[in-house]
């Protein structure tokens, strides 16, 4: 009966193993095989995942991601400087000046960037983090732009020059390219909040037939002619535009004005030439630091230590499954936690084969794997909830206010909880069913013997 | 074994390391990196032979007060400055090219003195939390608070012991400490209490079996898990001394703090712990003692 079970569960670790490598595997594997007469050319494309279930829709392109310092780019915080804002308005400001940032980010095209606030006492900050950015510089000269952005009217007198109205990028909701549908040309589709509406309403009836200019940082980026009065709020700027010069026209627009300014206080820049040889030598220290523990189970427990080393490669393989299915993004610390998870993989191995010399002494085999697995899961469990609730505190999945809420703490704590978690499940179902089908028969002449 | 008839022994080896590293890091203290002081570090690659006189008179040029310059083996200039704003930056990226139109600018990191303080303080507070759940863990899953103040001391002794090697390390081998730092600090607590719980489990499961004296039990345990103890140690040291040897610069450190912690850690769970522990039980019998005879 236990028999057949065990059997069954050793096919379901065979089944999720070769699911595991499958989804473990780099996009495309080119295979050559020159055996004799036997010539092979392809590769192997691995699929990605498009699974549609209950309504939900669970996308993954199974690519490794990987953080900042391993794939180079960009790490930079701001610090709101809200001293002249009344403490109900802080927050708000400070979302206010997330959502213009999170706007101006995506400009640059950078995949996965990402942009969150952080609150610290009194201070408000801003983190963005713009990985494989090439023009750090430039770009922060525009996220951190404090830029005006207001609409201007033409004086009477040419002496006069531009007078500025009060009407600013904050009143501005999104501006957009669309074609017009007669001449198919581009045009600049923009749109106002309520009270923006009104200022606007107001101001294209004192000036129709005037241009109407548009200016940033001091810098007029367009001068658009008023035709005649607009309600409602919504208006089109039409012109010669190129496709280009429309885009480029509601980029600057859309980047609008923070409604305080920012200071750049932190800034890290890793160059992608670095990342990489950060990731080529953890993968290299992995690999030679795997070997060796393998080689020492193998050593001290022989064929227990065996199965031990397999269970840890089904480790590694789901572990790095996971990885890709959350998806978790890989930085260096969070390697470290990997690897730290890895010994405490084994250390679940180690402490039932430990076990297991003492039982052996006083019972049958089967018995004495039973009772080892039974003892030492107390000492397991209790040892593993403890180093949870300190991953728990460090990765501080509620964003507690006064824990970090980002940056390399965070990556180790995640991979190491997750490390945790799998190898319970590893150490004890995995090691158990392989000890039960492939060494109950043949130690026992051994055990006999003795 | 009667492990805990040397007792003394234990506690005299962990007092005279823990003594040591309370001078070094109140004489030297940590050599703190910019994550906590505030700073810039520069990592250049130039595609010429360059001296450190070279770049240094570039930074002069841009103004910026060079505080180290330091070349390693491939060739690659870190360069130390306080925090510089991105003006300054713009500038010195200028005069940089014209140095060496063809230079990589590997790393640049600037931090802005408010940064420090802010990490210091979460990090304390992640250890008081950390430490209190333990605590309140090992005091619940073994009925008595003497287990978990056991436990916390011997992580307090670990903590001490890797901030005094990296106190000693700054001062003689300019080792400095960043946030990675912090994170193997955060990862030893639970690596030291992990150890520790293993033989406390042990000893209350003799203790339901056979019963006894505290000494005793302790003594049991401690023989039955040391080999353990020893393997699982060995086996992360493995993983450890690879990363060190083989992990690059970055992280190289970052090894190193988790290797000393992870030593630490094996030998404060059986000598610092569980002799703690013993002598906590027989305090309270002494004192019963005392009651006694009144």
């Amino acid at each position: 009966m236990r028999k057949s079970t065990s059997i069954r569960n050793t096919f379901i670790i065979v089944i999720l193993s070769v699911l595991g490598i499958i989804l473990c595997l780099p996009k495309e594997l080119p295979i050559k095989i020159n055996y004799k007469n036997i010539k092979l050319e392809g590769k192997i494309v691995r699929p990605s995942l498009d699974l549609k279930f209950l309504g939900m829709d669970f996308k993954r392109d199974l690519n490794l991601s990987l953080g900042l310092d391993l794939a180079g780019g960009s790490h930079l915080v701001f610090e709101a400087d809200t001293s002249s804002i009344s403490d109900e308005r802080k927050k708000e400001s400070v979302e206010g000046v997330r959502d213009i940032i999170e706007r101006r980010v995506n400009l640059f095209g950078v995949s996965e960037p990402t942009v969150q606030t952080s609150s610290y006492q009194d201070k408000m900050r801003v983190i963005v983090e713009l990985p494989g950015i090439k023009d750090t510089a430039s770009a922060i000269g525009l996220i951190g732009k404090t830029a005006q952005l207001q609409f201007a009217q033409v004086g009477e007198n040419d002496n006069e020059g531009l007078i500025l109205t009060d009407l600013t990028g904050a009143d501005l909701k999104e501006a957009r390219v669309e074609f017009d549908q007669k001449t198919s040309k581009p045009v600049v589709a923009i749109t106002f909040t309520d009270e923006g509406a009104k200022k606007f309403e107001d101001l294209t009836g004192k000036n129709v037939g005037k241009p109407l200019p548009i200016i940033l940082d001091n810098n007029v980026i367009s001068a658009p002619v008023v035709e005649d009065k607009i309600s409602g709020g919504s208006a089109i700027i039409s012109g010669n535009f190129t496709t280009e010069e429309a885009k480029s026209l509601s980029i600057q627009l859309n980047a609008g004005a923070l409604p305080v300014p920012v200071n750049l206080v932190e800034q890290k820049t890793v160059e992608a030439s670095l990342g990489a040889d950060s990731v080529a030598k953890s993968i290299k220290a992995g690999v030679v630091g795997l070997s060796m523990v393998l080689l020492f189970m193998f050593v001290i427990y022989g064929k227990l230590g065996l199965i031990a080393d397999t269970a840890l490669i089904v480790f590694g393989v789901l572990t790095l499954s996971i990885y890709k299915l959350i998806p978790i993004t890989l930085t260096l610390p969070g390697i470290a936690g990997f690897l730290l998870s890895v010994g405490m993989a084994v250390d679940s191995n180690i402490l039932i084969f430990e076990r297991f010399k003492e039982e052996i002494r006083i019972r049958p085999f089967a018995d004495a794997l039973e009772v080892s697995f039974g003892r030492a899961w107390d000492s397991i469990r209790d040892a593993n909830i403890a180093t949870l609730a300190t991953s728990f505190i460090l990765a501080n999945p509620l964003d507690w206010k006064f824990l970090h809420v980002s940056g390399p703490v965070r990556g180790f704590a995640i991979t190491l909880a997750l490390g945790i978690v799998i190898s319970l499940f590893t150490g004890i179902f995995v090691s158990r069913n392989l000890l039960r089908v492939f060494v109950k028969e043949s130690s026992k002449n051994q055990v006999k013997s003795n | 074994m009667d492990w805990m008839k040397h007792k003394k022994i234990y506690f005299a080896i962990s007092g005279i390391v823990l003594l040591i590293s309370i001078f070094a890091l109140i004489k030297w203290n940590l050599r703190l990196g910019i994550d906590f002081t505030g700073g810039t570090t520069f990592d250049y690659k130039f595609s010429k032979v360059t001296e450190e006189t070279q770049i240094e008179g570039v930074f002069k040029d841009s103004g910026i007060a060079i505080e180290s310059i330091d070349v390693d083996s491939r060739g690659v200039f870190e360069v130390k400055a306080p925090p510089i704003s991105s003006e300054t930056k713009n500038k010195l990226d200028g005069l940089l090219k014209n140095f060496d139109k063809d230079y990589v600018e590997l790393k640049y990191e600037v931090v802005g003195p408010s940064i420090g303080p802010e990490l210091v303080k979460k990090t304390v507070t992640a250890l008081v939390i950390s430490a209190s759940v333990i605590l309140l863990w090992v005091a619940y899953q073994f009925k008595n608070i003497k287990y978990g103040l056991s436990a916390v001391l011997a992580m307090l002794h670990d903590s001490i012991v890797l901030l005094g090697a990296f106190s000693l390390m700054g001062h003689f081998m300019k080792v400095e400490v960043d946030f990675l730092f912090v994170t193997a600090m955060l990862t030893i607590l639970s690596f030291s209490v992990h150890d520790t719980i293993v033989v406390f489990d042990r000893i209350r499961e003799v203790n339901r079996k056979t019963g006894g004296n505290l000494v005793d039990i302790a003594n049991i345990a401690v023989t039955q898990t040391m080999v353990r103890s020893l393997n699982n140690s060995f086996t992360i040291i493995f993983m450890l001394v690879a990363l060190a040897l083989l992990g690059g610069d970055t992280i190289k450190w970052f090894a190193v703090a988790l290797l000393i912690g992870t030593v630490s850690g094996t030998y404060s769970s059986p000598f610092v712990a569980v002799p703690l522990l013993v002598t906590f039980d027989q305090l309270k019998v002494e004192r019963s003692k005392l009651i006694f005879k009144k």
